[in-house]
């Protein structure tokens, strides 16, 4: 290919989606690279989204992503489900390479690859992953039927997760290292509520033991320090996520935790054509709305830029 | 275009254990996003290698007896089986290019 195209997204999910909607309806023409197995982004690992406006009744996660996507390619945005693997920011003409090995040359890109599953960093986590340790509450809880299994953290995504697992596993402990949620006030209490969830307040998972699969969890409390051992069939990580950044770091400006910097009130980077949207730029509210509301800008910026280039 | 063929506890034995080449099970389920991302790609792996490598599909939901039989807590997995025995395990979805790479071996 060697013609030059308007507008690459790079990531799909709401952020993605929403941008190839817009720059679609814009007649840019986008290109959007949905990624080969991360197609549809984070909401595809989940269940029902009760909060997107509109759905009264709310929605089940990937039959969003599905209607998003089928709505982009309505207005002609084309979508490739492969995965962009290199990428050239730097001139006027941005250079990017799928995992097919086709170059691809535009004049914007939109960067909105999300965010990946934080792990404790723990060597047996590594180890014993798919073998008891899962960050997929949604595609692995079924395995753990009549189980007592853990659940990692204290954020909505934690409380979410332990509550699904409910319906697999005879108990749930979900282990938080401090001594309140971070949770929406609706899932924790509907949490406290349900007769299988345990809370283990101040703690933290310091080891996951186990030869072939996990059979215990080393714990050590937060307030005194003192070390215990328990067993567990099964450890859910839900720790947060970091911003998928690998791809450009170097290249566009990251603040220290690693999310893309944009101009305030804006989807710029540093870069010029580049933006950037959704959960890889956004610390603070990591909704499904708020992605496609920065999607939504980010193909704004990008449709601008291109009436003046 | 072949494409992954689903296999049952009924014919499991006949079609996986049996087999004279190489057979990759993907364990999956309907409500799994990540299976259905590499669903796909498997289908491509099977009509590209189908030859050296026969590539079939295991609904964990339907036959939950097998996949409890082969330690499955995680789904996609993907097992490697040669001589009836698993010689090789993927976790979790992957890009084609990384799946070929781990099938070296094999195709």
């Amino acid at each position: 290919m060697s013609e030059v195209e308007n507008l690459v997204i790079v990531g799909s999910g709401p952020s993605g989606y929403t941008a190839a909607i817009y720059a679609a309806r814009a007649q840019l023409n986008p290109i959007i690279y949905e990624g080969s197995v991360t197609a549809g982004g984070a909401l595809m690992n989940t269940t029902e989204v009760e909060n997107f406006p509109g759905f009264i009744d709310g929605i089940m996660g990937p039959d969003l992503m599905d209607a998003m996507r089928k709505q982009a390619k309505r207005f002609g945005a084309n979508l490739v489900t492969d995965d962009i693997v290199e990428m050239d920011l730097s001139g006027p003409i941005k250079v990017l390479k799928d995992g097919s090995g086709n170059t691809i040359k535009a004049k914007s890109v939109i960067l909105a690859m999300g965010s990946a599953y934080r792990e404790i960093g723990l060597e047996n986590e590594k180890r014993l992953s798919g073998r008891g340790v899962s960050w997929c509450a949604t595609c692995d809880g079924f395995f753990f039927r009549d189980q007592t299994i853990a659940v990692v953290g204290g954020g909505d995504s934690a409380v979410e997760e332990a509550t699904f697992l409910t319906k697999f596993a005879s108990k749930v402990v979900l282990i938080h290292r401090r001594d309140s949620l971070r949770a929406s006030k609706i899932m924790a209490e509907r949490a406290f509520a349900n007769p299988k969830i345990e809370m283990l307040w101040n703690t933290e998972v310091i080891d996951v033991l186990g030869a072939e699969k996990v059979e215990a969890l080393s714990l050590k409390n937060t307030v005194t320090g003192e070390v215990s051992k328990r067993d567990f069939t099964g450890l859910f990580v839900a720790i947060g996520h970091d911003p998928r950044n690998e791809l450009v770091k170097g290249q566009v400006t990251l603040d220290a935790e690693g999310y893309v910097v944009v101009e305030n009130g804006s989807t710029r980077t540093n870069l010029t054509g580049v933006f950037a949207c959704g959960d890889l730029v956004d610390h603070t509210y990591r909704q499904a709305i708020t992605a496609a509301g920065t999607g939504c800008q980010s193909a704004l910026d990008a449709e601008k830029f291109l009436s003046h280039h | 275009m072949s494409a992954a063929t689903p296999v049952t506890t009924a014919n499991f034995e006949e079609v996986v254990l049996k087999s004279s080449t190489p057979v990759l099970v993907d364990f999956w389920a309907e409500w799994c996003g990540p299976c259905r991302a590499v669903g796909p790609i498997l289908d491509q792996i099977a009509d590209e290698h189908g030859d050296k490598i026969k590539i079939v599909k295991l609904n964990t939901d339907e036959e939950s007896a097998i996949a409890i039989k082969y330690g499955i807590t995680s789904i996609p997995t993907l097992n490697v089986f040669v001589n009836g025995e698993v010689v090789k395990t993927i976790i979790g979805a992957k890009p084609k290019p990384a799946l070929l790479k781990e099938l070296e071996g094999f195709i």
